[in-house]
């Protein structure tokens, strides 16, 4: 059963992805990123790891998604509009993406399947991983509120107008 | 996992589903009717006694129009706007707790369709993807004042999200948890002597305040329905629709109202607690005080749905920009100051 919800959400998130890349309407593909993360927070369901894949909804589906919706639909974006870009750049494109394939072929071949039959763990829960995060990684957590606090702070800054401009 | 509970939560949803539909078909009817009153007329008054048929006239009125597709418009998501707009409407029925179990023939019938522990989360989640249905929908009719609306309500969600995640987050600080039978439970101890009445909103005045305005901003409710502002906008996002498709869009927002209502009775106003709750349990027997419970809960949904529409007849619509500052500068410091509060409090009186 589980194998099987698995493969579905696997094939989901795959198929998804490449569409992100192959529709030529920007709108189309960030659609169906979302459904791509709907895939992986199925994937984070599986692993019962609750918090994580509900936040990952949130923060990437709910928050994220909008605001490139949102930027996407006012650049109204479509196939007459669209500047032709030179056959160079599709070279690039390729090489790298090709690159980065055999990157990830490479390092995903050496690995060892220990993981393959992950007991059901409670570690996801939200009780759980709010103990080992006030715990164990109480540092790198506030670092990281920090490291958060500082680009909002920079955003805030670049998205301010100028004082001197407007006067 | 066998059959019979298998079979139990089907049944449940089935019922919850009917329930809520039922509840925002007659909710249309309510508005009308109040918005009758409110102004000193009667409201529809002609299909069936006292017009209580007008839902059903107006719904088969619905199905029976033309269906106008534009011509320039993205099909495919031209109708995906308003079905994701009713999905997303139906799915936060799932975690509300009605009451805790009903005792039949020995076997509890636990009466909450998934008792998840991510629950207020969950919650999140759904309001967020809300959105979707109108952004989609705006965009897909090709139309200038549509995209408008759609764009409105996109900012206008995700800036009324954040004062709303942050009101809530003071309330998990005081339950410890964020399934909602845990908090419903905790709502049921004793306060001032008389059971069930230990109630958030005690506790909570200020975040719930914030909690509420956010819920109008979310279910594009007057005095926030800017993404619909007729006079700016013509229709807003769904100037092109007709038809069901239309429907729709106007079902999902009073689906959303009945959904935010359950949302603040369970959270705030007890849920299926009432005074005296313990009383009735031991004199009256656990079936009959989870069924007054359930009562209780509709009653005060209902007084929300109330209050949704006395607001909407009452308020006139906010300015664009009002919005937006009254969202970000002053809900959300608001909200912020609240947890402090609330912090400081649990450290003072909770050792």
């Amino acid at each position: 059963m589980i194998d099987k919800v698995f493969y579905f959400l696997s094939f989901l998130a795959i198929l998804a992805g490449l569409m992100v890349v192959f529709t030529k309407n920007p709108v189309h593909s960030v659609l169906y990123l979302i459904l791509a993360f709907f895939a992986i927070a199925g994937h984070y369901i599986l692993l019962n790891a609750q918090f994580l894949a509900v936040v990952h909804i949130i923060v990437y589906a709910g928050a994220i998604m909008v605001l490139f919706l949102f930027v996407i639909m006012f650049l109204n974006l479509n196939a007459e509009t669209e500047p032709q870009k030179p056959i160079f750049y599709k070279f690039i494109g390729v090489i790298l993406s090709g690159v980065l394939l055999t990157l990830f072929v490479g390092a995903f071949r050496k690995l060892d399947p220990i993981y393959s039959d992950l007991p059901q763990t409670d570690i996801g829960l939200i009780k759980n991983l709010g103990i080992v995060l006030f715990n164990e990684f109480t540092l790198p957590f506030e670092i990281i509120s920090i490291l958060l606090l500082a680009a909002m702070v920079g955003s805030i800054l670049i998205a301010k107008k100028d004082k001197a401009v407007v006067e | 996992m066998d059959i019979y509970f298998i079979l139990g939560k089907l049944i449940l949803i089935v019922i919850i589903f009917a329930i809520s539909l039922l509840t925002a078909m007659y909710s249309t009817y309510g508005e009308r009717k109040i918005a009758g009153f409110f102004q000193d007329r009667l409201g529809p008054d002609r299909a069936g006694p006292w017009g209580i048929l007008q839902p059903l006239a107006d719904g088969g009125k619905l199905f029976f129009k033309e269906e106008i597709l534009p011509v320039n418009a993205n099909m495919a998501l031209f109708i995906a706007g308003p079905s994701l707009s009713m999905l997303t409407a139906c799915m936060s029925t799932a975690i509300i707790p009605w009451g805790t179990y009903l005792d039949i023939f020995g076997t509890k019938f636990v009466l909450q369709v998934a008792d998840v522990n991510i629950g207020l989360l969950y919650i999140f989640g759904v309001v967020s993807l809300g959105v979707y249905g109108v952004m989609i929908g705006g965009w897909a009719s090709n139309n200038k004042y549509s995209l408008l609306g759609a764009v409105r309500a996109a900012s206008q969600n995700i800036s009324y999200e954040l004062a709303m995640g942050l009101s809530v987050i003071a309330l998990i600080m005081l339950n410890g948890s964020l399934s909602l039978a845990e908090i419903s439970r905790n709502q049921g101890e004793s306060l001032f002597g008389l059971s069930g009445l230990n109630w958030n909103i005690f506790y909570q005045p200020l975040g719930f305040l914030i909690f509420i305005v956010c819920a109008f901003a979310e279910c594009n409710r007057t005095p926030f329905d800017l993404p619909e502002c007729e006079t700016e906008l013509v229709g807003g996002y769904h100037t092109e629709y007709s038809s069901m498709k239309l429907g729709f869009y106007l079902f999902a927002e009073y689906i959303n109202m009945f959904v935010s209502s359950a949302f603040m009775a369970v959270l705030y106003f007890g849920g299926y607690n009432y005074p005296g709750i313990n009383f009735v349990e031991a004199n009256l027997g656990h079936n009959a005080a989870v069924i007054i419970g359930l009562a209780a809960l509709f009653a005060k949904i209902l007084f929300f749905i109330f209050f949704f529409m006395w607001v909407r007849w009452t308020v006139p619509r906010f300015r664009y920009d009002q919005l937006m500052k009254l969202g970000w500068q002053i809900l959300i410091p608001l909200a912020i100051f609240n947890i402090l509060l609330t912090g400081v409090g649990i450290m003072l009186f909770d050792n």
